[in-house]
């Protein structure tokens, strides 16, 4: 089962390693992981996504806990939630492809932030799964470079993680 | 009033009542050593290897209530420190390592005696700092010393560049500290409790299995006064061993790979399970599919919430310190009218006394060979069960865990987590520091010996007259043993050639050695080492090379598919 923790960890120089480390040591699996400050600067907030079995998540969330610079740790997928990832991606757009790439794009609701004679720099927002259908929507030859950010995730209305 | 870093240091120590500090100078550090010289309170042992500094404040953080404290300098003295601070996390020792560091601007450059500490001592701590800026110092090692002695213990590692050691700040220690990201539940659940209790009393085949959390939380009065209310049998893990009394006769012996019939027998057949600060580990319960049952219960009391449900799911998880949960449990069951059933309780016992009368721990007695077996129970008699065992690892320290009966918890001390060959003579150093006047023996082989002997000169300069009983059969006897059952008899370099003369090296350090060959030298060797009462005695026991440790349970497989002598 695929499971998104939210962490709250104190913006402390080796946080960010303490939390890898103890993933690649017991063995755990990240599908993707995003850090980055709250509107509170002295912590961090961290989206892991990892796939395992409901003992191996409940002992992830155990040892997360158990890292004295994590604050709070919650499983999203436990109820309903939001979830989102940035994919930027420069594809070639040339001649009768150039029409094509923009409708799909904008079917995608897709943003095109660059443009050249021969390429776009589309802008997509979406679940993982929505960014995959992208890439599977248009040929594989034309795409010349793909960036995503991995998951974030939030709670949905009163669920709300803080200190 | 404005202080060095190197002050505030050594004033933290004496802060926080340190007596000893373990370690070795070196570049970064010597700032910290100039300070230490200069005061009397904290007093410092200055060890031969910093591996020996580390054991050496785990021996006497474990012998004692203690957080152990080490000193030790940047690069090398930390690689070396590494080995001891592991052996520290695993078995959850309360320690404070004070590491120095090159200085703030030479960080990442590859300075000389440089290493990343933070990153290589990160998976073997429980929390590590470093020190960038001198007024972070005092409340870093208050934190440290806070993290380590609290919630689950364990080592905390402060490094602390040479430049801060230099800075001066405004001195101020707090009294206390808290961390919002540190918060361990340390008082069980009570709706929890009261299953747990409900479950004991209607058990018809109880069992109670403690480990090392239970000496590591001063448990041991409350273990004992809830075996004894309940009339259960008690086991206990090789770190639990003195958390109930060795020599009631409601204890089964330890359990495990190289445990009792009787207690691994229990452990598989009882109804009820108590888990009291154990953690089903792998040297413990065996294979955990061959160790399930759907109709045993499990109760599951510990402090860290990460070792409940790991490796065995449990029914009844209590969360908490192991002594403040006994205590409540004790509460519950005094004021109930109900008691365990008897009848059962009488058919139980009847079983585990079948199962005792294998007599798994008999050895030969007749043999021309000094057994090693033997050496340990005469030690026993000896010291009237009254002196701290440390030991190093393999087939010596499981003939010490089988034939010595520790009534008292502390009292043995050893490295069971990482199995760190080596622990044993650093550790009794440390042992003997915080216990002056008792008798402190290290129970070891001559290959664990001989990966910290170094030791016997700071054994020398502190005067501490430890008894070192070297178990000498010429084999890494433990692996010798696996090579003997698993491998086919290709005893495939578990031989040690050219062994020095141990009475000689000991001679050599300013000692005392006595070499025994015969089973009949053993009573009176031992008793003429405990003649020399402020020296070290170094009693190097020719012992059978082929003496093997039963019961045994191989690895992977299950608890009750035990190898026992007779069947060989």
């Amino acid at each position: 089962m695929r499971h998104i923790l939210s962490i709250l960890v104190e913006n402390e120089a080796g946080a960010l390693s303490r939390i890898s480390g103890l993933f690649s040591a017991r063995g755990y699996n990240i599908e993707s992981l995003t850090v980055a400050p709250t509107e509170d600067v002295t912590m961090s907030r961290m989206t892991i996504v990892t796939v395992g079995s409901e003992d191996v998540v409940e002992q992830i969330t155990k040892q997360l806990n158990k890292l004295v610079d994590v604050v709070k740790v919650v499983d999203l997928t436990e109820g309903n939630h939001i979830e989102r990832e940035l994919m930027l991606v420069k594809v070639r757009a040339a001649g009768k492809d150039r029409e094509e790439m923009k409708r799909l794009a904008d079917i995608f609701r897709g943003r095109i932030l660059d443009v050249t004679d021969k390429s776009y720099t589309i802008e997509l927002t979406g679940t993982g799964s929505k960014l995959d259908a992208f890439l599977q929507a248009i040929e594989p030859g034309v795409i010349l470079e793909t960036v995503r950010t991995g998951a974030s995730g939030i709670g949905r209305g009163e669920r709300i993680l803080r200190v | 009033m404005q202080l060095t870093g190197a002050e505030i240091v050594i004033r933290c120590l004496q802060e926080e009542g340190v007596e000893y500090v373990f370690g070795y100078p070196g570049g970064a550090v010597l700032n910290l050593y100039d300070e230490l010289f200069k005061q009397d309170k904290v007093k410092h042992v200055l060890v031969r290897h910093e591996q020996g500094a580390v054991h050496a404040a785990d021996g006497y953080s474990r012998s004692s209530t203690k957080v152990g404290v080490c000193l030790v300098t940047s690069g090398p003295g930390v690689t070396n420190a590494v080995t001891g601070i592991a052996t520290a996390y695993m078995d959850s020792i309360p320690m404070v390592v004070l590491t120095g560091q090159v200085p703030t601007h030479a960080i990442g450059q590859d300075a000389f005696q440089e290493c990343d500490t933070v990153g290589i001592t990160r998976p073997c701590v429980k929390h590590n700092f470093l020190v960038k800026d001198v007024a972070d110092l005092a409340t870093t090692i208050k934190k440290a010393f806070y993290l380590a002695a609290t919630g689950r213990p364990g080592p905390v590692l402060v490094d602390i560049p040479k430049d801060v050691t230099q800075a001066r700040t405004e001195w101020s220690y707090p009294k206390s500290v808290s961390l919002r990201s540190y918060n361990p539940v340390t008082k069980g659940h009570s709706g929890q409790i009261k299953k747990a209790v409900q479950l004991l009393l209607d058990a018809k085949r109880p069992m109670v299995y403690a480990g090392g959390g239970v000496v590591l939380n001063n448990a041991a009065p409350q273990l004992t006064r809830l075996v004894r209310l309940l009339g259960f049998p008690c086991t206990n893990t090789l770190m639990g061993l003195g958390g109930f009394p060795g020599t009631d006769p409601q204890f089964t012996g330890m359990l495990g790979m190289h445990g009792t019939y009787e207690s691994n027998m229990a452990m598989q057949h009882c109804d009820v399970l108590i888990a009291i600060g154990a953690r089903f580990d792998d040297r413990v319960i065996g294979n955990p599919e061959h160790f399930f049952r759907s109709d045993r219960k499990i109760i599951h009391i510990d402090i860290d919430p990460s070792s409940i449900s790991k490796r065995v799911k449990v029914d009844v998880p209590i969360v908490g310190y192991v002594a403040d949960v006994l205590d409540e449990m004790l509460k519950l069951i005094e004021s109930s009218p109900q008691r365990p059933d008897a009848a059962a309780l009488k058919a139980w016992w009847g079983e585990i006394k079948e199962w005792q009368r294998k007599d798994c721990l008999r050895y030969d007695t007749k043999s021309d060979l000094i057994k090693p077996q033997y050496v340990i129970q005469k030690l026993y008699e000896l010291t009237k069960g009254d002196a701290f065992i440390t030991s190093d690892v393999g087939q010596h320290q499981m003939w010490a865990a089988q034939y010595y009966k520790f009534d008292k918890p502390r009292r043995w001390i050893n490295s069971g987590g990482l199995g760190t060959m080596g622990f044993g003579l650093p550790a009794a150093m440390g042992v003997q520091l915080v216990n002056p006047g008792a008798t402190v023996v290290t129970v070891t082989g001559e290959a664990s010996i001989q990966m910290c002997i170094q030791e016997l000169s700071t054994c020398k300069q502190y005067h501490l007259p430890i008894k070192v009983v070297n178990l000498n059969n010429r084999y890494m006897g433990m692996v010798r043993q696996w090579q003997e059952f698993f491998y086919g008899n290709r005893y495939a370099e578990s031989y040690m050639n050219a062994l020095p003369d141990f009475v000689k090296l000991a001679e050599a350090y300013g000692h005392v050695g006595i070499k025994v060959e015969k089973p009949a030298d053993v009573d009176g060797a031992l008793a003429e080492a405990f003649t020399h009462k402020d020296r070290l005695v170094f009693v190097d026991v020719i012992t059978d090379q082929t003496e093997n440790v039963f019961p045994m349970v191989p690895g992977g497989k299950g608890l009750t598919e035990m190898i026992l002598a007779e069947e060989l």
